[in-house]
């Protein structure tokens, strides 16, 4: 088990880390979950070792592992970058841990020949890694994290550098691959669909702070705060400034919808309401929808889907709709709320209603 | 579509010709010329064939010199690059180091060879240099007009002084490219410094000590002024380099002929060894980009 107690990292004035915490356990799948420069590379520095926090204990089973250097901890990394030794074949990459280790001659072969075959390198074993794709780039770093046999296996964004389909063909095997194994595993993304297509465990990061830990699920249906709702959605989560008044919430331009189900208990005064991009819809959901009519502001299409960004307010809104809406600029077009699908933020930013799971 | 042909695209190219013509073509051609007739001024020429040539493969003369100089390029190779390596990687990588480590690296470089020349021949006599008295001081016997050793001695440290910063800089650049997440990669593994240094830093350098090794070996094959400021070929003949011979040759001794059949050869000699040694070195690091 890998503990952070309320580690802190700072270089000069600047803060990298913000008393963090978390509890990693054994056999275990965890998302790092955040944007670029929220942490995500630093937080995984200080869990392999290379740097130390200036503040705040880590602790691998109980121990503290501060100040252990790095080559006497068992860590695997796997970048972003597809990092292998240029001179060296697909084979003595894979072995190099091994043969760092002092593994005898036989095990490094036997071991070797299955994480080829695991990660089907076994017809490139004899090539250097530049002429290899970047998938079998990738592939071959992964390969030789999987002999090291590690406790602890960290991945900063190995999949950024792929093309798509590469992309999803290795992030349905990673799980598989690693979870054999049984170490812990340190997955950091910049993609919420990639930790929910991933499952275990999320940490969502911002600005260098854990915001939430828990059932990657849980995050992302019940996130509690703004910013970890933020995070957890992409396009960002669409927000907007309300009161509640009695059985209404007041949106701001005259317009009044029911207070959702799960908010009805809530003291009047402001909130924040939160809602995903594709519950901001185009086509009329049910009856209970409310009516809102938008100046378009872009329309990106990506084929199967259109982003539609809408103007509400002083906010900027996106809604996620299915197939090809070729909109005007400016043009006004209705778009439809339903209430039921609101997360509901105080004034703090704290949830305090969510929609109900579906 | 019709196919039109003419012949203009020639027009285009006669610029870079008639350069290439006059500063290379033309001259080795005129020594081409010398090399196969005799001369004794007066504009006056008599054709000799190959009796030059023969008479210069023949000679005891131009292979001690050749000897001479294959040795100085190996030595001056063997040291020059590991040493450029060694300072290389202890060079800082980030901070005010840097321009300070650079600059001092380069001053070498900036010398005019002639002016390398006289600082040394001045630094090493045991009269008035500092190194020549402080080694006299010392109860070494240094003297590099009278000793053949302690001249080539000399030739070697100033080739070295002057020149290992051109390797240094060279894989300087070679490390500087190396992203640094592959040292964090290295040292995850537990790999060792030597490890780094064969596996990592080694192959991302082998483009550039390439080009050093080339570099340094045509030069040091060719080199003239420093030997000859210093040591004038002497004692004796021990320091005589081929292209010091060449020059007593045709201006000491206005033998034209032979002296422009030493070029020609001089000449085949340097591209056949640059040849071999760029053949060799990218064949070995085949793979190793």
């Amino acid at each position: 088990m890998l503990e952070l107690k309320n580690v802190s990292k700072r270089v000069g004035a600047e803060t990298h880390i913000e008393n963090v915490s978390l509890r990693l356990e054994k056999g275990s799948l965890n998302v790092l979950l955040g944007p670029t420069l929220s942490g995500k590379t630093s937080l995984m520095r200080l869990m392999a070792g290379l740097d130390a926090p200036t503040a705040g204990d880590i602790l691998i089973d109980g121990e503290s592992v501060v100040g252990v250097p790095v080559r006497r901890r068992n860590v695997a990394m796997v970048y972003q970058q597809f990092i292998n030794y240029p001179s060296l074949t697909v084979y003595e990459n894979i072995a190099s841990p091994l043969r760092i280790a002092g593994v005898p001659a036989a095990e490094i072969e036997r071991k070797v020949r299955e994480a080829a075959e695991l990660l089907r390198l076994t017809p490139y074993l004899a090539r250097t890694p530049l002429n290899l794709s970047g998938g079998q780039q990738q592939r071959t770093a992964l390969a030789r994290a999987v002999v090291k046999g590690a406790s602890l296996v960290l991945l900063d964004e190995p999949l950024a550098n792929l093309d798509y389909k590469l992309r999803e063909e290795l992030r349905a095997e990673l799980p598989k691959i690693f979870a054999a194994t049984g170490a812990i595993f340190v997955y950091a993304t910049t993609e919420p669909s990639e930790a929910l297509l991933l499952g275990g465990h999320t940490a969502a990061l911002s600005k260098g702070r854990v915001t939430q830990f828990g059932p990657t699920i849980e995050v992302f249906s019940r996130p509690v705060d703004l910013l970890t709702a933020m995070t957890f959605s992409d396009p960002p989560l669409n927000s907007l400034s309300v009161r509640k008044a009695g059985g209404n919430l007041v949106l701001g331009e005259g317009v009044h919808v029911p207070v959702p189900g799960a908010a009805t208990g809530l003291a009047d005064g402001d909130y924040t309401i939160g809602f995903r991009p594709h519950h901001l819809y185009l086509d009329r959901p049910g009856p209970a929808a409310v009516e809102l009519r938008v100046p378009v502001a872009v329309t990106e299409i990506s084929g199967s889907e259109s982003f539609v960004h809408v103007d509400f307010a002083a906010e900027r809104w996106v809604a996620l709709a299915h197939g090809v809406r070729n909109l005007e600029v400016d043009e006004r077009v209705p778009v439809y709320l339903d209430p039921d699908r609101f997360f509901v933020f105080d004034t703090a930013g704290r949830l305090v209603a969510a929609p109900p799971a579906m | 579509m019709e196919k039109t042909w003419n012949n203009k695209a020639w027009f285009m190219v006669l610029p870079v010709l008639l350069l290439v013509a006059f500063s290379a073509v033309i001259p080795l051609m005129t020594v081409v010329n010398y090399s196969v007739q005799d001369t004794f001024g007066n504009n006056e020429f008599f054709w000799a064939g190959t009796e030059w040539f023969s008479e210069l493969l023949g000679s005891d003369r131009f292979y001690d010199a050749l000897w001479r100089n294959l040795a100085f390029s190996l030595i001056i190779l063997a040291i020059e690059v590991p040493l450029g390596i060694v300072i290389a990687l202890s060079m800082p990588k980030t901070g005010w180091g840097v321009p300070l480590c650079l600059v001092t690296m380069a001053l070498p470089l900036l010398i005019p060879w002639n002016v390398v020349g006289t600082i040394w021949q001045i630094f090493g006599r045991s009269d008035i240099g500092l190194l020549g008295r402080a080694l006299t001081d010392l109860g070494i016997d240094y003297n590099y007009t009278r000793d053949p050793f302690a001249a080539w001695a000399t030739v070697i440290v100033m080739d070295v002084w002057h020149w290992t910063s051109l390797v240094v800089l060279l894989c300087y650049a070679g490390l500087v490219s190396i992203p640094e997440a592959y040292y964090q990669a290295a040292r995850i593994d537990g790999a060792s410094r030597w490890a780094v240094f064969r596996y990592l830093q080694l192959p991302k350098m082998h483009r550039v000590l390439l080009i050093a090794v080339l570099l340094r070996f045509m030069d040091s094959f060719m080199i003239y002024t420093e030997p000859f400021v210093v040591t004038g070929g002497g004692p004796g003949n021990s320091t005589t380099f081929l292209s010091i011979d060449l020059v007593k040759m045709a201006i000491g001794q206005f033998d034209l002929g032979p002296a422009a059949a030493m070029s020609i050869v001089y000449f085949l000699i340097v591209l056949l060894l640059s040849w071999v040694f760029y053949t060799v070195m990218t064949n070995y690091g085949e793979g190793e980009r």
